[in-house]
């Protein structure tokens, strides 16, 4: 690749994917190519929505170093925070705009709640406080059915709406159902390139040379005038609150909280893969582990499995037969190939090159 | 009254099998450092192999002796299966780790767990009578009752002991006083608490630290083996997801009684088994979940040295 081109790569990217909604043939086109309905228009969101959520991860794995195995909880904090001012049952009815703003503050505040008491445990035990946290929300959300309405998830929840002047505009050469998903589309972009741009931002700013500081070396980061509490709890906090955004946009995009045990462990893992795979701490990383991770799910594993299937005819019920029941074999296996072979991830974040002056004198 | 003291017993009993996972957990932790969160999963999968063993051997309808027999094969073949895939374990992902940033392994260790899950589901779908003929890979599976389950204290009774109680807390004890007896008396138990202790100096002593760590391993893994066993014929029923929530509440239970402390981890053990049980009774069984780790937060945040406190100090 010239530089150039390299240069300008993700603003190219940016820019196909802001267009990508007035674009309907492309469906049609993938449709044709691969014989199945991928639903290419839902996928790019749940990609996008999902690289938001490994963001918040990322902020407190990557960056702080606190392993955090119950970001699930935080996500449905946020999809439920939604549902319970956005749903018909509830007096508030604050809307999508409402909603939005409210969740992160919420899933923050909980991260906060979680965060104060626990973030001075070390490593493993946090992460295991993390971990019980994540069950323990999955299963009071579960439970407590006069407010969340139980397994049946609290639904259905409003869709974002266009200003009318851009309605108008759109509703000239596109159908309806593709106005209500550029307005999704739209928004859940924005949220993603907002919190990537943010993200750049940290990376080079003074509370986030803190936090990669920390997780290199606490003691010596501690000598220096870090407060290694406060700086480690605002990162949690700040995660938690990404998570609940993206919680938020999850909900919406499906216009239900989904069922309780949507936002198990498996899933806190599925993010955590993400990281792994695509490389802690590295934004590009993040988001190509995103890709990767749906793909296999969405894409390669019902592909594969429909192959498998032609080919076995006869022995299709087995559960060997359905590539959706390796998933985990391979996930896991993932997390250990990388651990072992290339803890970077597949694009691993960049170290900045040491200054050879100093270098020198140390 | 009569509610409280059954409840208890029950409580008793499950604890056992938590105490008995538990223990690998804190032998492991007490000499690495690393929550082995495969740990659970290993008891899973020896469950499996106990399942697919009875059924292979056909104990479910064979008589009274040819069951004991069996039975204790059955329990020796788990045990060993369970070491061994323990130690292999240890060897191939958890060794080449040792120097990395203290993460690493536990990141491996949960991809580990999901891989032995995995590898439940597939077991769940082989073609096997036990295994419901492999149709559904995924539902529970029934473990033949193979120890008889009638009220000792005679039928209208209304406090029930049964037989299965017994077996499960007597061979457990057993098993837990052969370990103690193997840590304190033994040439290689005094190498693992140096070891625990202090590496470093245990090396510089000329103790072989790697061949205690898989001596760890081992012993872990046959205790999850013997447990798994018990659990079968205890619970009567399995499944592949099991290993995930019965490792949480036994690593809950390590945690309990000091993590890296033995007896800590029986304490630990029997306490889960009775507060889920009481739970169940007087909560809700729905809470269960929902209570257990509530308890560890709560544990882990004013208490992360446990009842027993064993020495707990962050190694810089």
């Amino acid at each position: 690749m010239s530089p150039a081109l390299r240069r300008h790569a993700p603003l190219v990217l940016v820019a196909l994917l802001v267009l990508y909604p007035l674009l309907p043939f492309l469906d049609w086109a993938v449709t044709a190519i691969f014989g199945v309905r991928l639903q290419l228009d839902r996928q790019i969101i749940n990609v996008m929505i999902f690289a938001i959520l490994a963001l918040a991860l990322n902020l407190q794995v990557g960056y702080a170093g606190l392993l955090q195995l119950g970001i699930a909880a935080f996500f449905a904090i946020g999809a439920y925070t939604t549902g319970i001012l956005t749903v018909d049952k509830y007096p508030f009815q604050l809307g999508f705009a409402g909603a939005l703003l409210c969740a992160p503050v919420v899933a923050g505040l909980f991260g906060l709640l979680l965060g104060a008491p626990t973030i001075r445990l070390r490593g493993d035990y946090l992460a295991i406080v993390t971990l019980g946290f994540g069950e323990m929300t999955r299963v009071v959300i579960l439970n407590l059915e006069n407010i969340t309405d139980g397994p049946r998830g609290l639904n259905p929840i409003p869709e974002p709406v266009l200003p009318d002047w851009l309605r108008d505009g759109l509703d000239r050469f596109l159908p309806a159902d593709r106005i209500d998903l550029a307005a999704i589309h739209w928004i859940v972009l924005a949220a993603l390139v907002g919190l990537l741009i943010l993200m750049k931002n940290l990376e080079r700013s003074r509370a986030g040379r803190a936090l990669v500081a920390l997780r290199e070396d606490e003691l010596v980061s501690g000598c220096m005038g870090i407060d290694p509490a406060r700086t480690k709890l605002t990162a949690f906090a700040g995660g938690a609150a990404i998570a609940g955004l993206a919680g938020a946009l999850y909900a919406t995009n499906l216009r239900t909280t989904a069922e309780p045990n949507t936002y198990d462990f498996s899933y806190s893992i599925m993010v955590l893969c993400c990281l792994i795979i695509g490389g802690l701490g590295s934004l590009r990383g993040v988001v190509l582990g995103a890709l990767v991770l749906l793909s296999f799910d969405n894409l390669v594993s019902p592909l594969l499995t429909r192959a498998l299937q032609e080919q076995l005819g006869h022995d299709s019920t087995s559960v060997f037969a359905n590539f959706a029941n390796w998933r985990w074999l391979i996930f896991g296996g993932a997390l250990i190939l990388m651990m072992r072979f290339r803890p970077g991830g597949l694009w691993p974040a960049r170290k900045r090159e040491v200054d050879p002056a100093t270098k020198a004198d140390a | 009254m009569l509610t409280l003291a059954q409840q208890l017993w029950i409580g008793l009993t499950n604890g056992m099998v938590f105490a008995l996972i538990a223990l690998g957990y804190t032998m492991v932790y007490g000499i690495l450092e690393l929550i082995n969160f495969a740990h659970g999963d290993l008891f899973m999968l020896a469950s499996f192999l106990a399942l697919t063993l009875v059924g292979l051997l056909g104990l479910a309808t064979a008589s009274g002796p040819v069951v004991v027999v069996g039975l204790l094969g059955v329990v020796l073949a788990c045990a060993i299966f369970a070491a061994l895939i323990n130690r292999t374990v240890d060897r191939v992902v958890y060794r080449p780790l040792r120097n990395a940033p203290k993460l690493a392994p536990l990141v491996s260790a949960i991809g580990v767990s999901f891989v032995f899950q995995n590898l439940g589901l597939f077991w769940g779908g082989l073609p096997l009578d036990v295994m419901g003929g492999g149709l559904a890979a995924a539902a529970p599976k029934s473990f033949p009752d193979l120890i008889p389950s009638t009220n000792l204290l005679g039928d209208g009774a209304a406090f029930r002991i049964t037989a299965k109680d017994l077996v499960v807390i007597g061979s457990s004890l057993c098993v837990m006083v052969a370990l103690w007896l193997f840590v304190t008396r033994s040439r290689l138990g005094k190498a693992m608490r140096a070891t625990a202790q202090n590496p470093l100096a245990a090396r510089l002593m000329g103790i072989d630290v790697d061949r205690v760590i898989s001596a760890t391993f081992l012993i872990g893994g046959a205790l999850a083996g013997f447990a798994a066993v018990i659990y079968g014929l205890y619970v009567n029923t399995i499944k592949f997801q099991d290993g995930y929530q019965n490792g949480l509440y036994a690593f809950t239970a390590a945690v309990l009684g000091g993590i890296g402390n033995i007896p800590g981890a029986v304490v630990g053990g029997l306490v889960i088994g009775i507060v889920r049980a009481l739970s169940d009774q007087y909560i809700g069984a729905q809470w269960q979940q929902a209570v257990v780790f509530g308890m560890l937060i709560a544990l882990l945040v004013f208490r992360p040295q446990g009842l027993l406190g064993a020495n707990v100090r962050e190694k810089v």
